[in-house]
This record gives C-alpha cells, sequence and structure tokens, in this order.
C-alpha cells in the first residue's frame, strides 16, 4: 500500500477544506484526484506531502506516518505543486542540480539524476537557458523533472497540465503514463479529458468529500444505466415520428433536421439493452437510407458534472 | 549538513543573479568612498587622538547598514513566499532551522562581502602613512568584530521580518523598523541618568550605536558581543517560529 489516508479532516481557520476523508492507494496505480476548484484536493495533496499536517486522522506513505517521521516521507515523495513555481533566475541544469542535492542526493548520484532526468522530461535541448526565458511547457517539464530528480516511490502532481496549450497537454500526459510504468502517481485536475486517459483509477472530490472513487469505465458504467443512440436517416419525417412512438423501448427522442434529406435523431432508450440491430432492420424493412447508427458513451464529463454539481442546482434542473 | 551548504549557495548566488547585489555593494562603496575622502581631507587639516577606524565609521557605518539590511535581507523569505518556491522548499527533507540557517548565513556572507572596501581603504592609508602607528591590527580587528556583531544582529532581524510576509515592501519595512529602534535607542538613552533610571540602563545595554563606538576604537566590551549574540539567536529562533507556524493554522 502507498498511500493510506483514514478519516482526514483539515480547518483552516474555522473553514473545514478536507471533511473525513479516506482512500488508499495502491503501488503503482495512477490516481486522478478530480473535482471543482476549492474541492480540497490541493490541501490534501499538501498533507500527503508534509506541508501542511491534517487537523484530524491519520496519513501514511510507504507505511510511514506524515506527521511523525516526515522526514522519511519528503525523502519518497517527489511534489510539485499547483502552478508550478520555479526559481526563475537558475538556469535548468543548475536548478535540478540544487534541488537534487537539497534531497540529499551525493554529488555523482545527483549528476547522474540530472542527466536522466533531464533527457527522460525532454529537457536536454535547454539544459543551459534560463528558467525564466523558457515557455511554459518547458517549464512545466522542468517542474517534473524536480519531482523526478530523486527517484520518488510516490509521484503527486497538483494540476500538472495547468495553462498548457493542447500539444503541451499531450506530452505531459504521456509523460505521465510513463511515470506510472515505476511510480506510484496521484494527480489533480479539474481537467477530464486527462483524467479519463492517464489514471487506472478516479476520486471525485467536492466541498472536501470524496463523492466516488472507482476505475473510469466503473464510474461511466454507474451512470450510463440508460443506453442513448443517434440514428442519421433518411425517411419522411412523419413516418419516422410515429415509428419511434411505437417502440416500447424508447423512453425519450428528439429529431433534428441535417443537409440534406436526412434526420438526425437522439435517443434515449428506457433499459440498458442493445437497440441497433431491431433500429436496423426497422430501416432496411422501410426501404430508408440510414448513414449513422452509433451508441453514445457517458464521458467521465457527465458523471463527473452529475456528482459535483451544487445541490441547489440540482434542484433548478 | 549537505542541505544547509546547498541553500547558502544557492541564497548567496541569488544575491548576483539580480542586479540588486551589485547595487547594494556600489552605493555601500559609494558611501565609503566619500566618507574616506572626507577623513583624508580631515587627517590633512588637523591632528586628531581618535582611532581612524572610530572616524571612518561614524556616519557612513549607520547609513549602509540601516539602508542596506532591510535590502540585502527582504527577499530571503518573502520572494520565496510570494512565488510559491517555499512549498517546493519545505516539501524537501530540510528542517526549518536549516531553512533560516541558510538564508542568514547567506545574507552575512554578503553582508561582509560589502564591507571589504573598506578593509582596502585602511590598507590604502596605511601604505601612505608609513611609519605612524595610527593604524593598529588590534583595532583594526576589533572594528571588523563590531561590524561583523552588530551586523549579525541586523540580518537576523531582516531575516525575521522577511519571514512574517509574503510582500518584500513590508519585509523591507519592517526590517528598517527594527533596525532603526536600535539605533535611535542610542539617542534615547544619551540624555537618561545612566546609574539612576532603569529605563536609562535598559537604554544603555541595546545602545547599539555606542557598542559600535567602542568596538571601532578597539574596545571589546563582553556586554556588548552578548548582547548581539542572544539577540541574533533571539531573531532566528523567532524566524524559525514562524515558518514552523504553518502547522499550527
Amino acid at each position: 500500500m502507498m498511500i493510506e489516508v483514514s478519516n482526514l479532516t483539515k480547518n483552516y481557520a474555522g473553514n473545514t477544506a478536507v471533511e473525513d476523508v479516506s482512500f488508499k492507494v495502491e503501488r503503482g496505480e495512477i490516481v486522478g484526484l478530480l473535482g471543482p476548484n476549492g474541492a480540497g484536493k490541493s490541501t490534501t495533496m499538501r498533507i500527503l506531502a508534509c506541508f501542511i499536517p491534517a487537523t484530524s486522522g491519520t496519513v501514511t506513505v510507504a507505511g510511514l506516518d506524515v506527521c511523525t517521521q516526515a522526514d522519511e516521507v519528503r525523502r519518497r515523495i517527489g511534489y510539485m505543486p499547483e502552478n508550478n513555481p520555479l526559481h526563475p533566475e537558475m538556469r535548468v541544469r543548475e536548478y535540478l542540480k540544487f534541488r537534487a542535492r537539497l534531497k540529499g542526493l551525493s554529488h555523482h548520484r545527483s549528476r547522474e539524476r540530472v542527466d536522466a532526468v533531464l533527457s527522460q522530461c525532454g529537457l536536454e535541448s535547454v539544459s543551459k537557458r534560463i528558467i525564466g526565458h523558457l515557455s511554459k511547457g518547458y517549464r512545466q517539464r522542468v517542474g517534473l523533472a524536480d519531482a523526478l530528480v530523486h527517484e520518488p516511490e510516490l509521484i503527486i502532481l497538483d494540476e500538472p497540465t495547468i495553462g498548457l496549450d493542447p500539444s503541451q497537454i499531450r506530452s505531459v500526459r504521456q509523460l505521465i503514463k510513463d511515470l506510472g510504468k515505476r511510480h506510484t502517481v496521484l494527480i489533480s485536475s479539474h481537467i477530464l479529458p486527462e483524467v479519463e486517459l492517464t489514471c487506472n483509477r478516479v476520486l471525485i472530490m467536492r466541498e472536501g468529500r470524496i463523492l466516488a472513487a472507482d476505475t473510469p469505465e466503473n464510474l461511466q458504467k454507474a451512470v450510463g444505466k440508460n443506453g442513448h443512440l443517434i440514428a442519421e436517416i433518411a425517411a419522411p419525417l412523419e413516418e419516422l415520428k410515429t415509428c419511434w412512438e411505437q417502440m416500447p423501448e424508447l423512453a425519450h427522442y428528439t429529431i433534428a433536421a441535417t443537409e440534406g434529406p436526412y434526420h438526425r435523431c437522439a435517443l434515449t432508450l428506457s433499459g440498458s439493452h442493445d437497440l441497433r440491430p431491431k433500429i436496423f432492420a426497422l430501416v432496411v424493412e422501410r426501404g430508408w437510407k440510414m448513414r449513422e447508427l452509433v451508441r453514445v458513451r457517458h464521458s467521465l464529463e457527465e458523471v463527473y458534472i452529475r456528482l459535483t454539481r451544487p445541490e441547489s442546482e440540482e434542484e433548478l434542473h | 549538513m549537505q542541505a544547509y551548504v546547498t541553500l547558502t549557495r544557492r541564497e548567496m548566488g541569488s544575491f548576483f543573479y539580480s542586479w540588486i547585489g551589485y547595487i547594494v555593494i556600489a552605493g555601500a562603496m559609494f558611501l565609503m568612498g566619500l566618507e574616506f575622502v572626507t577623513l583624508l581631507d580631515k587627517l590633512q587639516g588637523e591632528p586628531t587622538s581618535m582611532p581612524l577606524t572610530e572616524i571612518f565609521l561614524s556616519f557612513c557605518y549607520w547609513v549602509i547598514v540601516l539602508f542596506s539590511t532591510p535590502i540585502i535581507t527582504m527577499r530571503l523569505f518573502a520572494l520565496e513566499k510570494y512565488s510559491g518556491t517555499f512549498e517546493t522548499l519545505m516539501t524537501t527533507p530540510v528542517s526549518d532551522w536549516q531553512v533560516v540557517l541558510a538564508k542568514f548565513t547567506a545574507a552575512m556572507i554578503f553582508y561582509m562581502l560589502m564591507w571589504l572596501p573598506f578593509l582596502a581603504c585602511v590598507l590604502v592609508l596605511r601604505y601612505f602613512a608609513k611609519g605612524s602607528n595610527l593604524l593598529d591590527p588590534g583595532t583594526l580587528g576589533s572594528t571588523y568584530a563590531g561590524i561583523f556583531l552588530i551586523g549579525s544582529l541586523y540580518m537576523s532581524a531582516g531575516c525575521f521580518a522577511s519571514s512574517l510576509t509574503r510582500s518584500q515592501i513590508v519585509a523591507a519595512m519592517i526590517s528598517f523598523a527594527i533596525g532603526l529602534a536600535f539605533f535611535l535607542a542610542g539617542f534615547m538613552a544619551d540624555p537618561m541618568p545612566l546609574e539612576q533610571s532603569w529605563a536609562g540602563q535598559a537604554l544603555n545595554c541595546i545602545n547599539v550605536m555606542n557598542q559600535m563606538k567602542d568596538f571601532a576604537s578597539g574596545v571589546v566590551d563582553t556586554r556588548a558581543v552578548v548582547f548581539c549574540l542572544t539577540t541574533t539567536l533571539l531573531f532566528l529562533f523567532l524566524a524559525c517560529r514562524v515558518i514552523a507556524s504553518r502547522r499550527w493554522k
């Protein structure tokens, strides 16, 4: 077990940032902490990284308590805070060397490790540049390299792709995926595709509590009980409407016009069975034309929106 | 130990990465140069019985100490807190004491470097005043001891001020206020009858101006040494507590 958090609570001057949170992370997992701003993700991560202590509850990393054995825990953790603070006046290699030495690596070892992380994060070409002159994507990689330099067992990244352009996000995401092969990774994000694509497991937080913890697939299944279909069919509108109305498995449908003779039908099923063969047979029987028939998968986004929507908003819907 | 040395080196470096280090040194050199010229002028005019170091370190010394302290120390913690690097620093396996001591040491080394031109001035004088014994090495040593001890008092106060806030300006103002208070204590102590009132005695103990005068004239008073060292420790301890206070919130 890499991380074990039980009944963690953190109060800031009367406000509760994290309330009674418990979760476990196994070695080698990539876990995403997902939630809107102010959900308590950063606070949880700061406690894990021994920057601030918990008000109550216990947190252990690799079996060590973050409160009483902070130094040992810090040696095992590579932590990149939100917004990735760096010393802008230093050069990339110099900064990484400084961080490696600060984390207790010997001269020889730190040189080796700095070379290793420079190539791992694709920073060789900028190793002599001043950090303040680098693009945001490169700076983010410097932050990642810093988190990796002492070969930690656990890597904690707070919003690693915030403010990056899509291609930079893709490269950072790939980097995180590669890290998962050798390290345990905990990342926080409010960007869904990122978590969906990189993580084995997702913890969804809101207002300091964990609302759901499962694999992305299971979460999708849990929300997507009722299937959705999209069909684009060229048929007389009235006939199409009566057809849908007579179909008992359909709970709801909408028809929108598209270019040409085709109608785009969004169908909501009342059960979880697959209606596609039946619709195909119907189209063939009537002699209509069909150019698209797909089942809409519930993205994690819907799971997330459903779980993290504030209660007041839920009542409105 | 390794973390302490690494941090001190980085802090030292950061004085010279930015313009601030050079500007402070240039300013200090300018003031010392001015004082040097005035001193030479005086020496040509009339004979004096005061040790040269005492004349040298009267006015310019305090201007340099009072104004350079806030500039040297303001960024130590405030900048790290502002830019967020404080978080990356405190999540590495270093203790609060190591961080505070490293920053203080770097500030002290820089401060002592700043006083090197003074040594050069004295050596120039010594070279041209051949034969005369008005520049005695003992006095020079005690002068440097005074510069060091009072400097450490001011630097530690600056460290403490910087640890209090995220804003460098506020840090500079707090450390200037603390420094000025110690300096003005001398003026307040002067008119009070020494042995009679406790306030006069207390003020006299923290009268850094008189203490520096003593050091510069070759007198090493243990009261002054103990006062400077203990106050330095007190301020460093307070800075440490402020750093640790994030855990109490």
